[in-house]
Formats: C-alpha cells, sequence, structure tokens
C-alpha cells in the first residue's frame, strides 16, 4: 500500500451527507476524495420513495435522489473511489485513512459512514434471513401475501413497516418491549386503529425457528414473565441502527451507541475531523438532516483549513 | 442492462438455467427492491467478466412466483447458483462484488 499526495479533504461515505459535503468542499476549491464501499448509497435505498425531502413535491425515487447528488458533487471536482476505511491515525500535519486498496492522506476528514440496521441477536436469525426473517419491508413484504407476520420495535421506521405491511398480510403483530410506543403520533394512530394490526405489549423475542424457512418465534412477556410460541411466515426486525464507527474508536469520541459525538459545528474531539449524518450523534436519521450536518462539516473543513494557512 | 444476462421466467428456468451446461448464477429482484438496483452492477460486471465460464441471468420475482416459491425466497436479493442442475449456493441480501466472486469461483 502506498499513500498518494494528500488531499484537502477525504470523506468517508457516500451517502446524502458525504455526498452533500463532497458538493461544498469541490465548490470550495478544496481536493476532495470520496470513500464509497462496495455498496453504495446509504439507508436511503432501503425505502422505497422519498417523500419528505424538501423540493420534490411529488416524492422521489431514493436512488435517482442519490444518483443526483453524486452527479452534483463530481460536476464540482470531487473524485469518488471505491475503497472502504479500515482505519484512521495521525502522521505529522495529515490524518491518513487506511483503505482496502490504498492509504489516502489528508489534512481533514468528514465521517459520514452512515448506519446499518441492528440485528435482535437472537437464535436463526442469521439463518432464516431471506427465509422470513428481514430488514426490509420495502423489498420483502410482497412476499407475504395472505401471511402471519410480525414487525418488531416501537420507533417511526418500526410501526411505518407495520402499516405497509398490512397491504399484504392477513395479520401482523407488533412486538414491542415497552408499554408504549416511541414513534409519532399519527403512526401510533393509524397502527393501532389498523384492524389487521394486534400490538404484543411488553414483549421481546427469544429465538426465529424453522427448518427451511421461518415457522415461528419464542415470544416472552416480560412483565408476566411468560414465554409463548407465536406461529409465523414473516418476521421484520426494525430496532434502530447502528452506527458504522468501529474504524474510528480510539480516535475520535463516541458516545454510549458508538456515534460519533460532535459539535454544532460537525467537529469531533480531534482537530481536522468532522462527522455528518447518521453517523453523528446530533444528527436526526432523516435525509434532509443528513444534508445539512453534511453541508456545515464541509464549512468547518473550508474554515479549519484557511486558519491552519 | 448487460448484453451477457439473461431474462428467465418460471417458462424457461428449467432449459435455460438447470439444463445448462455452464454454471448459472441466478439473481431474483423486483422494480420495488432498492437494494437489488444495489447489486444490479456488481451483477452486470460479474457477467461480463466471467462470461466464458458463468451463465448469468435474472428473474423478476413480481412476474414470476413458481420459482421463487419454489426455492423457498423470501427475501430480495436472493443469489443461487446452479451447476448441473443442482443448487450449490444461496446469497441473501446484499452483497459487494468480491464476495459473489469468491462464492462463485469455487465452482467454475
Amino acid at each position: 500500500m502506498s499513500a498518494e499526495a494528500a488531499s484537502d479533504v477525504v470523506i468517508i461515505g457516500s451517502g446524502p451527507a458525504g455526498l452533500a459535503a463532497a458538493l461544498y468542499t469541490g465548490r470550495g476549491r478544496l481536493k476532495t476524495v470520496v470513500l464509497e464501499k462496495a455498496i453504495p448509497g446509504g439507508q436511503i435505498l432501503l425505502t422505497d420513495w422519498v417523500e419528505n425531502y424538501p423540493g420534490f413535491p411529488d416524492g422521489i425515487a431514493p436512488f435517482e435522489l442519490i444518483e443526483n447528488f453524486r452527479k452534483q458533487a463530481e460536476k464540482f471536482g470531487a473524485v469518488i473511489e471505491t475503497d472502504e476505511a479500515g482505519s484512521l491515525r495521525r502522521e505529522n500535519d495529515l490524518w491518513v485513512i487506511v483503505g482496502q486498496n490504498k492509504e489516502y492522506a489528508a489534512r481533514a476528514v468528514i465521517i459520514a459512514t452512515g448506519a446499518a440496521y441492528r440485528k435482535l441477536g437472537i437464535p436463526n436469525e442469521t439463518r432464516l434471513t431471506g427465509k422470513g426473517v428481514s430488514y426490509c419491508a420495502t423489498c420483502d413484504g410482497p412476499f407475504f401475501r395472505d401471511a402471519a407476520v410480525a414487525v418488531v420495535g416501537g420507533g417511526d421506521n418500526a410501526l411505518t413497516e407495520a402499516v405497509m405491511l398490512t397491504k399484504f398480510c392477513r395479520k401482523l403483530y407488533v412486538i414491542h418491549r415497552r408499554e408504549q410506543f416511541r414513534a409519532i403520533k399519527i403512526l401510533q394512530e393509524r397502527v393501532l386503529a389498523n384492524p389487521k394490526i394486534e400490538v404484543l405489549w411488553n414483549c421481546v423475542l427469544e429465538s426465529a425457528e424453522g427448518e427451511s424457512r421461518l415457522e415461528r418465534v419464542m415470544v416472552r412477556n416480560v412483565k408476566e414473565n411468560r414465554t409463548f410460541p407465536l406461529p409465523l411466515d414473516g418476521l421484520f426486525i426494525s430496532i434502530g441502527m447502528d452506527p458504522h464507527t468501529g474504524f474510528v474508536k480510539g480516535v475520535v469520541g463516541l458516545n454510549e451507541w458508538g456515534e460519533v459525538k460532535v459539535d454544532s459545528r460537525m467537529a469531533t474531539d480531534q482537530p481536522g475531523i468532522y462527522a455528518a449524518g447518521d453517523v453523528a450523534d446530533a444528527c436526526p436519521k432523516q435525509v434532509a438532516t443528513a444534508v445539512g450536518a453534511g453541508v456545515s462539516a464541509a464549512l468547518s473543513v473550508n474554515e479549519y483549513l484557511e486558519s491552519l494557512g | 442492462m448487460s448484453p451477457d444476462i439473461l431474462n428467465v421466467s418460471d417458462a424457461t428456468f428449467e432449459e435455460e438455467v438447470l439444463k445448462s451446461p455452464l454454471p448459472v448464477l441466478v439473481d431474483f429482484w423486483a422494480v420495488w427492491c432498492a437494494p437489488c438496483l444495489m447489486i444490479a452492477a456488481a451483477v452486470d460486471e460479474i457477467a461480463e467478466s466471467h462470461k466464458e465460464k458463468l451463465k448469468v441471468a435474472k428473474m423478476n420475482v413480481d412476474e414470476n412466483m413458481n420459482t421463487p416459491a419454489k426455492y423457498g425466497i423470501r427475501g430480495i436479493p436472493t443469489l443461487l447458483l446452479f451447476k448441473g442442475g443442482e443448487l450449490k449456493e444461496t446469497m441473501v441480501g446484499v452483497q459487494p462484488k468480491d464476495k459473489i466472486i469468491e462464492v462463485v469461483a469455487k465452482h467454475l
């Protein structure tokens, strides 16, 4: 591996936050490299339609939106490289990002690596993924026509998926470990009013079971401490996200959930390192806020590099 | 889509996949599945780079229900690799291109 000539800024991640940042640093005439994992795009691609990004009154396909972000960033000079960051270290005045293919030296870094869906960690979850266990209702919902399906979780995403899945399934359980949802009210109302949906409050999953496909799950009511089997064809897990920060552990400060701690200018506790999007602690998990945070981070980088002279 | 990729259906699956002299990688997908679009480019490239040794096919699960049901597919994208009419490998969800190549290469 060899380090190329240093960039002004390397942006790790090519979702909305990273590409918005790249647009701004590119326009600022900073030499900008964006590292994109083998699988581009980010969490946005797991939704079927983006209807809450301002400027598109009829909504837009996530794939199209991200393509537009990319074109716009490249138009102003950002270079997108396919590589995955493995670690990050300080070397003299530069940060060096160790990728799988080579090393990237930069005067400043923006971490925009996003987050991935969280697994439950119950027995057989991995083995039965694609055989009834899913993390993407948009993708896999249509396989469950007239089936019995459960959604695990109580946040916005879980309840959105639950309502969407009732288009296909015969019966839908929402399994939630607490006595109330934390999702916004309008989604709670839709779930509670839907005759196909039954909510199992105070319940957690112990295991998924089935040979060639999911047949049932074992559910434990934590309040009554009672365990029972629930026959199911499909299980959709929607319990939040884990930030992609393993490669910066010990280098920048993280909060208890592993998100990068940032201030109001998206600065981390290390000079020249900024973070934006789902990976940062101050950022709601929205495309529009990821874009805003990416822009803030880019402006901060600009200022920081000017201050160095 | 790459010209090296063949669209298969329930009707042509046996002839094109199970009876194929070459190993066949089948990509089960649908238009409403964004992760399927995410791996489409990788599948295209593999079709191109491995065309002498591997046949690459796509099946739209909206238009073809029997074959996905037969192989117990309840999540997409799913990639299945067939050799000599037998199912050899199953990959569920988005995979990096190198990982797909690594799994496929064992059977070429």
